[in-house]
């Protein structure tokens, strides 16, 4: 409870960033929604049949989850980009802003097309004949009858199209969009309720001022005042110029990603301080997925990130073998460089694997120490597992190889897993060998004599333009090799564990002092 | 009835009208002269094609064969929307733009036609008069006015541009019968003092004979007969249109029997 003030002002010194850059994404998705739907709706009101398949459309894309929506935009962009800088020499970046507006403009069509449509199919024939018997082209009974009389329920439409935008921008923040979703997706990982709290509520309270203020526009525009009407535009203009302002502030310099757990935050945060020491400006983009981060280093969207040989090894190479750590991790090193002119700048020193882990006193009884131990006893098992785990190739591997088969196979958060697996809900977990809490729960990592799980050393990435970035490289040469397993497990519990929580800021300044005061790790 | 002479305002030649390419006929083989300055009541039962024939006039239909001329000039060459500025149009809906105020509706063509302001506001103040309607009305919203209110505001906006010729499909249809009366004398009355040409669908015989100098009957999209009222009551040709034409005398007939017993 002590910490709720100085979390709740940390919190809250995040939200000029945040907000603003919420608020310019779901303002130009807004806009960009309207601009596609408003000429839509006027061609499915022209040509009857095109209604049903515009309206299907859209119809359709609103059934697509919103977050997949939005990571399917990435690839798609980035595939565009790539062309577009092989045909013209400029690309754009794919990462962040250009996903997250693209998909969230097609999420808000839905309804602000169903409404404009019936909203206009609903004037009186007779108020229509009138317009065109008193001499009213069609397109001015259009802007002088149908318009203005659908307004009300076209309206509806864009209101419920903001909320819905507002809302789902959150989820912007794995493509790597800042919005008030890096919050709740942070929040989230790292325990801090503080953080979610503030990112739900926020993300609400601008819902309903927007959703106010658009209606407050609509009686304005109805009463058809002069004044009134400059007054509309005048608050349009300073929400939209106090959103770029904000945005703007946020960008410039090297951009620093992470995904979406807390060793990631630590690392990243690290970094930042790093480069703040060395007079560097630079900004996060936490919360990426695994895939998105990769190829937004590769495309120079991000400078600089933390991953681990194994993820790249198998997910980007494809490669099925589990050869020694050190030729895992020449071998990654030479495929970045060869095939993206990226560069591996080295290894922070410690892996962060998947491992089976499970109760101590369990495994002792059982007496289970390595993975082939556990293979006879499994089929009575239960095993948890993070999202990705059981559609890895790690994991066929381990079924192959040790015909591990367990009872059930549960997925959860990996913030949920330990607790799980202390309390008995699942007999084994699929743990991260960094993880802090593999010793608060007095949990026991299973040995793999076949080395089926491959080396997962963290390493630090650097994209194709920074490659030889030497105030980058000599802020962060200083880390290559001296975080060990135990210095980056203390860092990990200090912001999972439940007493004397740290942030990840403050967690990546002990980690820095155990790094910079202990010499070499360990 | 061919032909164009000037004294015709309008001339209906032969006109065939179908909705779909092989379907039956709305309009068969329909022709109408009206001379400028007339009358004219279209009767007859609903679905005979009387307002099919009328919205010809104005291209609000357009006839699948034949011609119509307006002022002489074959409607088909003319542009539709100017057409319709200079052409009155009051109907049953009245469609009165709901969120226009009472002179925004009466000063819609004007507008159209891009007047000057001051001489809309004039032609405003001056339609409400030669309608009957006090000038507090002008910033009321249609919602707010009786039917019969709203429909001689429709007749203010059908009249602004000043046309020459006027459009009415049951014009008085929507309002009660005292109401309705006094409307139709009132129209008749300005009609008269304004040189109108007016052609009024009614299904109603008793307002066609009343109010016009010339009354058509149309049956199954035919117009089966066309004559000046008097002569239409005095001699009718069919006997579908004596029937019809009966029903008026026979009906004032009962009602002096019924005063007299009284």
């Amino acid at each position: 409870m002590e910490q709720l003030a100085p979390r709740l002002s940390d919190a809250l010194s995040h939200l000029p960033d945040y907000l603003g850059a919420h608020i310019l994404l779901s303002a130009s998705a807004l806009a960009l929604g309207l601009a596609l739907s408003l000429p839509l709706s006027l061609a499915a009101l022209r040509w009857r049949n095109f209604a049903g398949v515009i309206l299907g459309g859209a119809a359709v894309i609103q059934t697509i989850p919103s977050l997949a929506l939005l990571a399917l935009f990435y690839p798609l962009l980035l595939a565009l980009s790539s062309a577009t800088r092989s045909l013209t020499g400029t690309g754009f970046s794919a990462l962040g802003f250009l996903p997250s507006l693209l998909a969230l403009s097609l999420y808000s069509m839905l309804p602000i097309l169903r409404n404009t449509v019936t909203g206009i199919m609903g004037v009186d024939p007779a108020v229509k004949e009138a317009a065109l018997g008193a001499g009213m082209t069609p397109f001015q009974t259009l802007l002088r009858v149908e318009l203005p009389l659908a307004l009300p329920v076209i309206m509806a439409g864009i209101r419920t199209a903001s909320v819905l935008v507002i809302g789902t921008a959150t989820l912007s923040t794995p493509v790597g969009q800042t919005s008030l979703g890096n919050y709740i997706f942070s929040g989230l990982q790292t325990q801090n309720w503080v953080d979610v709290v503030v990112g739900c509520v926020a993300a609400a309270l601008l819902a309903l001022v927007v959703d106010r203020i658009l209606a407050a526009l609509e009686s304005m525009a109805r009463r058809r005042g002069e004044r009134h009407r400059l007054a509309a535009a005048a608050i349009v203009l300073i929400l939209c110029a106090g959103a770029v302002a904000a945005d703007f502030r946020s960008q410039a310099g090297y951009i620093i990603g992470a995904k979406n757990f807390p060793e990631q935050y630590i690392l990243a945060t690290l970094i930042d301080q790093r480069l703040a020491a060395a007079g560097l400006h630079a900004s996060m983009r936490s919360d990426l997925g695994s895939a998105v981060v990769f190829r937004a280093l590769t495309a120079g969207d991000i400078d600089v990130y933390i991953d681990y040989t194994g993820t790249i090894w198998t997910n980007e190479m494809h490669r099925s073998d589990t050869p020694a750590r050190d030729v895992v991790l020449d071998g990654v090193t030479g495929w970045v460089h060869d095939h993206y002119g990226a560069r591996v700048l080295g290894p922070l020193g410690f892996e962060n694997a998947y491992v089976l882990a499970m109760r101590r006193d369990k495994a002792r009884e059982m007496g289970v120490s390595t993975i082939a131990d556990l293979a006879p006893v499994a089929p009575q098992m239960t095993i948890g597992g993070d999202y990705e785990i059981f559609g890895r190739p790690e994991w066929q591997r381990l079924h192959r190889d040790y015909g591990l088969n367990f009872r059930d196979e549960r997925q959860m958060q990996p913030l949920f897993m330990y607790k799980a697996v202390a309390d008995g809900d699942v007999d084994v977990i699929t743990a991260f060998s960094s993880d802090g809490r593999i010793a608060q729960y007095g949990l026991v990592t299973l040995a793999d004599p076949k080395h089926v799980i491959p080396p997962y050393d963290a390493i630090v990435l650097l994209s194709p333009k920074r490659s030889n970035d030497r105030a980058l490289i000599a802020a962060l040469q200083p880390l290559i090799g001296k975080i060990g397993v135990e210095k980056m497990r203390q860092a990990n519990l200090a912001v999972s564990r439940d007493d004397h929580q740290l942030s990840p800021a403050g967690a990546a300044r002990v980690l820095w002092q155990n790094v910079n005061g202990g010499g070499s790790s360990e | 009835m061919t032909g164009s002479s000037a004294s015709f305002a309008i001339e209906i030649d032969e006109v065939w009208k179908t909705y779909s390419p092989d379907g039956a006929f709305v309009l068969r083989g329909v022709s109408l002269a009206v001379e400028a300055r007339s009358f004219v009541a279209l009767t007859g039962t609903s679905g005979s094609g009387k307002t099919t024939l009328l919205k010809l006039i104005n291209r609000l239909i357009e006839p699948s064969r034949g011609t119509v001329r307006v002022d002489g000039a074959d409607v088909a060459a003319t542009n539709a929307v100017l057409l319709r500025r200079r052409i009155g149009y009051v109907f049953q809906g009245v469609g009165l733009f709901p969120h226009l105020t009472v002179a925004e509706n009466i000063a819609i063509t004007p507008t159209l036609l891009k007047w000057d302001k001051s001489a809309i506001a004039g032609r405003v103040d001056e339609l409400l008069d030669l309608v009957q309607l006090p000038r507090t009305l002008k910033t009321r919203l249609p919602a707010t006015l009786s039917g019969g209110q709203a429909q001689r505001v429709g007749l203010a906006r059908a009249l602004a541009a000043r046309p020459r010729i006027v459009l009415m499909d049951e014009p008085f249809g929507a309002v009660d019968p005292i109401t309705r009366d006094a409307l139709g004398r009132d129209y008749r009355a300005l009609h008269d003092a304004l040189g109108l040409t007016t052609i009024m669908v009614s299904h109603d015989i008793m307002e066609a004979v009343l109010l016009a100098d010339w009354v058509g009957v149309m049956e199954t999209g035919e117009l089966v007969e066309y004559g000046a009222t008097a002569d239409l009551l005095a001699r009718p040709q069919h006997d579908s249109v004596r029937r019809l034409m009966q029903m008026p005398l026979e009906q004032a007939e009962r009602v002096a029997r019924l005063a007299g017993l009284s």
